[in-house]
């Protein structure tokens, strides 16, 4: 038995007439690097057409933090609630409010397991929305906690994870200020979800975007990368793999006042969480319309981490990350940063990865150790669900 | 990190690219074929093209388990997971291969319970965990994991398992070599042999490769000083007209193969008299089926397989791409119809394929790349 597929699925037959759609004129003639040419182009044009989830249903792949979670957001929810304070799509929004700027922003956590060696979800929750904020140059003052409960969860579970929220706040100098609590039956959740919104207060003259960076600018990374994500992975004990790492779940606002008190030409700075720090290389690229070109062994990557990704076929670049930022700065001022940081006990592996130029825009580009070049993308499919 | 950088040393592929370089005959045009899906994989991540001369291309071969998979198996994969009490388990890297009506993620999204594994080990667990569960294991591979299947059938056979069966989809590599070095579309000079698959095959079975084609082929390791060392032992038998079975990852590969593996396959597994390969077709003695011996752990024995031929989209051209006829980029649908996001094809989804790859590490024209860096210097 055989189907005929000229009438394709109905995805493909889609997909194939927008290829004809790009697809204008005949490439046969020309010489190959041309003709390679001539297809990165129509590959570029195709990528910066607007996003259209093809997909009839919800898969793990939109919950990634990569390409779908991209296509998602900007297709179905910046559609929806599009507005310039949106738009961005940066950490935090900043808005002004009677005089006052201040930023505003909102992370749910689903993390399995909930307790992890260096942490647990209360204060991943907590740290989560603090650090959205101070990547966005805002003192983070007032956050909100909604819980989602799971019925027959146990209580003195319940206990830890709030007592660790509170550790975590006055860690941070916020004060958890309004909540709220829901219970749903058996099965119809994972234990226990966790909502928290968080405002701050923007004080300083600082304006902070990824759409900001410049030919020159120098990246930054603020430590090692991928902890928080190989623990997480090594916690649910699924691979029989053991390493002596822990979540580096901290908040950033110490960290981040003293980057922007020695450089207050700071361009942009993310948190990086889903997707790591190479989702966030992209989000810079395509924000700026710049090329970004990192050096893979200036990338600091912690010796467990490192051998637990080889072990694993993952890229650590992917991994996410719970206490570290990424900075763009102006490439003079790149020493500066990095000195600021290194004071930081969050930040003493502070280090410059790469920086911005004007080639290749959109497109960011590793030097890798072994002396090849190779494209970083945006990260497809899921590596590591549930992972903050 | 030892046992990692020493493979990865920046000056030793310098001074090896320039000894490759300096066994190019002027004029002479080479193409090795990289028959592993993880060798592949190994070129574009580490950027390995850079270190090659203009002269010296690679070609992408059919070693990519995933990729070879044709859309009816996916199809009747989901199928089978589609089925009362079924939980089927599966390597990721399957789980976004596209079936005629999508894939196992978007199969799960309707309803169906496909877990990934690590390991097909991992299925054992999930089968005590669900005794009222009858759990199916898609296998996939070439003989380098069809041994892991096989001694995970042997355990469940050992502990008295009943609820554990094997959709066995595992191919062998010789037969695809075979039919690519018949094909006529193909002039190549060399195979960068599969370094996995011979740790369990061994590199005798290669032999017919020099002896009847004239061709040289080195058995490789995956780091990529392995490969840019194998490129060079199979210059230097081109340049002295030698064509020999070389192992260059003889820290891993016993020239015999693994005896234990072998039999633990050949206990559990026969030839099905042929099998569909994707963008390939059909060929004979070219892959596996569990044993009668082993029925109950068979399910395409256990269950009705609808056994549908379903014909590749019209615009999907992996079988050229797999047989090394076209690059990635030269494929119609190549980054617009077909991405890593929507693919099309298979290439396209594991990341052994050649069409993921490129697509993910390589999409930049090193021509203009490395003119663009002559003129600024």
């Amino acid at each position: 038995m055989t189907v005929d597929h000229d009438h394709q699925p109905g995805w493909i037959g889609e997909a194939l007439a927008e290829h004809d759609e790009i697809e204008a004129e005949g490439r046969r003639q020309l010489p190959l690097a041309d003709r390679e040419q001539q297809v990165l182009d129509r590959i570029d044009r195709a990528r910066r057409r607007r996003p259209k989830v093809r997909e009839e249903r919800i898969t793990m792949s939109h919950g990634a933090g990569g390409k779908a979670t991209h296509t998602l957001i900007e297709a179905v929810f910046l559609d929806a609630f599009r507005n310039p304070l949106l738009e961005p799509l940066e950490d935090a929004a900043q808005l002004a409010v009677g005089g006052a700027r201040i930023a505003l922003t909102t992370d749910s956590y689903v993390v399995s397991p909930l307790f992890f060696p260096g942490g647990d979800i209360g204060d991943l929750a907590v740290n989560g929305t603090v650090n959205d904020l101070s990547v966005c140059g805002a003192t983070p003052l007032y956050l909100s906690a909604g819980f989602i409960l799971e019925e027959g969860f146990p209580v003195a579970d319940l206990q830890r994870i709030v007592e660790s929220m509170r550790n975590a706040a006055a860690a941070a100098g916020v004060h958890v200020v309004t909540g709220d609590t829901k219970v749903v039956q058996k099965g119809k959740a994972d234990g226990c979800y966790i909502n928290t919104a968080g405002v701050g207060l923007i004080e300083r003259d600082v304006s902070l975007g990824v759409a900001q960076a410049q030919p020159g600018d120098a990246i930054i990374v603020s430590g090692p990368i991928g902890d928080h994500g190989i623990t997480i992975m090594l916690a649910r004990g699924e691979l029989d793999i053991e390493a002596d790492i822990c979540s580096d779940t901290a908040p950033l606002n110490g960290l981040v006042a003293g980057l922007l008190g020695a450089v207050p030409g700071t361009r942009a700075m993310r948190d990086a969480t889903r997707g790591g720090v190479a989702t966030i290389l992209n989000e810079i690229a395509k924000a700026a319309d710049v090329g970004v070109l990192v050096s893979e062994d200036q990338i600091p990557v912690r010796a467990e981490v490192r051998g637990a990704s080889e072990l694993l076929g993952i890229d650590p670049m992917y991994v996410a990350c719970e206490g570290r930022l990424v900075a763009v700065v102006p490439g003079a001022d790149a020493d500066q940063a990095v000195a600021a940081l290194r004071g930081h006990p969050l930040g003493e592996h502070a280090a410059v990865i790469g920086h911005v130029r004007e080639e290749q825009p959109g497109i960011v580009q590793l030097k890798t150790a072994f002396g090849g070049t190779r494209i970083v993308d945006l990260l497809v499919g899921d590596p590591l669900p549930r992972i903050c | 990190m030892r046992f990692v950088d020493e493979f990865r040393d920046a000056d030793k592929a310098h001074a090896l690219a320039a000894k490759i370089a300096a066994l190019c005959e002027p004029g002479r045009q080479y193409k090795l074929m990289e028959v592993c899906g993880g060798h592949t994989h190994t070129i574009y991540k580490h950027g390995l093209e850079d270190y090659l001369p203009e002269s010296v291309t690679l070609v992408h071969g059919p070693g990519c388990p995933v990729c070879v998979i044709p859309m009816g198996r996916v199809d009747d994969a989901i199928h089978l997971a589609s089925q009362p009490d079924v939980i089927m388990t599966s390597f990721g890297d399957m789980m976004r291969v596209p079936g005629s009506g999508g894939s196992f993620f978007d199969a799960n999204a309707e309803g169906t319970n496909i877990r990934m594994v690590y390991s097909p080990l991992d299925s054992l667990k999930i089968a005590k965990q669900n005794p009222d569960k009858q759990v199916v294991f898609m296998a996939i591979g070439f003989e380098t994991t069809a041994p892991s299947t096989a001694m995970t059938m042997l355990r469940a056979a050992a502990q008295g398992l009943t609820n554990f069966s094997v959709f066995c989809n595992h191919v062998t590599i010789i037969p695809a070599i075979k039919a690519i070095l018949d094909s006529p579309d193909l002039r190549l000079d060399g195979f960068i042999g599969p370094g996995h698959v011979s740790t369990v095959i061994g590199c005798r079975p290669y032999e017919f490769i020099a002896r009847d084609y004239g061709k040289p082929v080195v058995v490789a390791g995956f780091e990529p000083l392995d490969i840019l060392q194998s490129i060079y032992m199979l210059m230097v038998q081109l340049s002295q007209g030698r064509s020999e079975i070389e192992n260059q990852y003889s820290r891993v590969v016993p020239w015999d193969g693994n005896v234990v593996a072998l039999k633990a396959i050949g206990e559990t597994m026969e030839l099905r008299p042929y099998f569909e390969w994707r963008g390939l077709g059909f060929i004979s003695h070219s892959a596996l089926q569990v044993r009668e011996k082993y029925a109950a752990m068979d399910a395409e024995r256990l269950f009705q397989v609808p056994g549908v031929r379903v014909a590749d989209p019209k615009a999907c051209q992996c079988g050229e791409v797999l047989k090394g006829v076209l690059k990635p980029w030269e494929c119609k649908v190549f980054g617009t119809a077909c991405t890593p996001e929507t693919p099309i094809g298979t290439c396209m989804v594991s990341p052994e394929g050649a069409c993921a790859a490129y697509y993910n590490f390589g999409r930049m024209n090193r021509t203009r790349v490395a003119e663009a860096e002559v003129a600024r210097s």
